[in-house]
């Protein structure tokens, strides 16, 4: 197909959504991500019954926490394709990159980068 | 077990928010297990914590730390040789861990991560009910393995009550009536005649009524 999306992206592979911890969705806002999405299977369609239904509920639960602690739930994101849906994936890339353009950079992202270049953010 | 629920961010946020270091102190034992203070949730919180700390610019040292039990000696001193690194202490463990704690490290503020609330039973996944009010003095071999004093919002021990519809509580739609149960359960069991048998007045000073209650085994004691 060589379809394209954004090159802003990293992939990290899981062996189901379902292995996605609300912490694994935390430490990337952490360090300074400025968004993070879940890809799962077509809720229905997990192998493992319930994983990315899973998965859907600590979306969620984390989207709460990062509003409540002014970082923005919309910067993070699940959704589902079934895993022949190059079409799809590359769609909800865009999306994805679009949505983070919109809010902005993270503003952990900001302070980090203050300190790295010897900010008096301290 | 004894459930408790994470309290909200902000006023765990508000507490601590003069602090300069805090250290998020879990508990291996039911708050683990009802998902509201064990290893993941002292992770959870410390993340927030330290995120909501950088975006103000501030260098807020959050340790993490879970111990197998903050109800016992033997655990609790586990953290002395780091407890003075920091200022102060949320703790995540029920009101026992809060307190235990507390008692321990007498010059260190120790403030509460979740609300205690009762002591119940996992229904299902994400879902707790109380099962026990810990009342000292148990009557469930009379009772047929239903409690009346925690199932039933009386704690009538020789119900039903008028309240009783349809198999529910007066107090609300969904709560069962405990006194159904408990027939129901008599009726299961072949047991319906214990149902005729009068309950005398209990003897509630086992029960808070008598204060703070302790157990001493002597036997236990070295």
């Amino acid at each position: 197909m060589r379809l394209s999306y954004p090159t802003a992206i990293k992939i990290i592979r899981v062996p189901c959504t379902g292995k996605v911890d609300t912490l694994h969705l935390m430490r990337p806002f952490e360090k300074g991500a400025d968004g993070v999405y879940v890809v799962g299977c077509r809720e229905g369609d997990c192998h493992y019954n319930s994983g990315n239904f899973r998965a859907k509920a600590r979306v969620e639960q984390t989207r709460k926490v990062l509003d409540t602690i002014g970082i923005g739930g919309q910067r993070l994101q699940m959704y589902n394709l079934s895993s022949s849906d190059g079409p799809s994936f590359a769609r909800f890339a865009e999306e994805m990159q679009a949505r983070i353009v919109a809010a902005g950079p993270n503003p952990i992202r900001t302070v980090l980068e203050k300190r790295k270049n010897g900010g008096t953010q301290r | 077990m004894i459930v408790a629920e994470k309290k909200p961010i902000e006023e765990i946020i508000d507490t601590v928010k003069d602090c300069q270091s805090i250290l998020v102190l879990g508990c291996n034992e039911c708050v683990t297990v009802c998902e509201a203070g064990g290893k993941k949730e002292v992770g959870l919180l410390a993340s927030a914590l330290r995120m909501h700390f950088l975006q103000q610019g501030r260098d807020v040292n959050i340790g993490e730390r879970t111990l197998e039990r903050q109800c016992d000696h033997e655990y609790l001193e586990e953290i002395r040789d780091i407890i003075d690194l920091y200022e102060t202490v949320v703790s995540i463990a029920c009101g026992v861990g809060v307190q235990f704690t507390a008692e321990k490290y007498q010059t260190k503020p120790v403030y509460p991560g979740v609300n205690t609330l009762f002591m119940g039973a996992n229904e299902a996944r994400g879902v707790w009910s109380e099962r026990c009010q810990g009342c000292g003095q148990c009557l469930l071999a009379v009772s047929g393995g239903i409690c009346p004093v925690s199932r039933c919002a009386k704690r009538i021990l020789n119900g039903p009550c008028g309240g009783s519809s349809g198999g529910k509580c007066e107090i609300h739609k969904d709560v069962p009536c405990g006194w159904q149960l408990i027939i129901d359960r008599l009726k299961a069991l072949g047991r319906m005649d214990d149902y005729e048998k009068i309950t005398p007045i209990k003897d509630w000073s086992s029960d808070r009524a008598g204060g703070p209650r302790k157990v001493v085994r002597e036997d236990l004691k070295l």
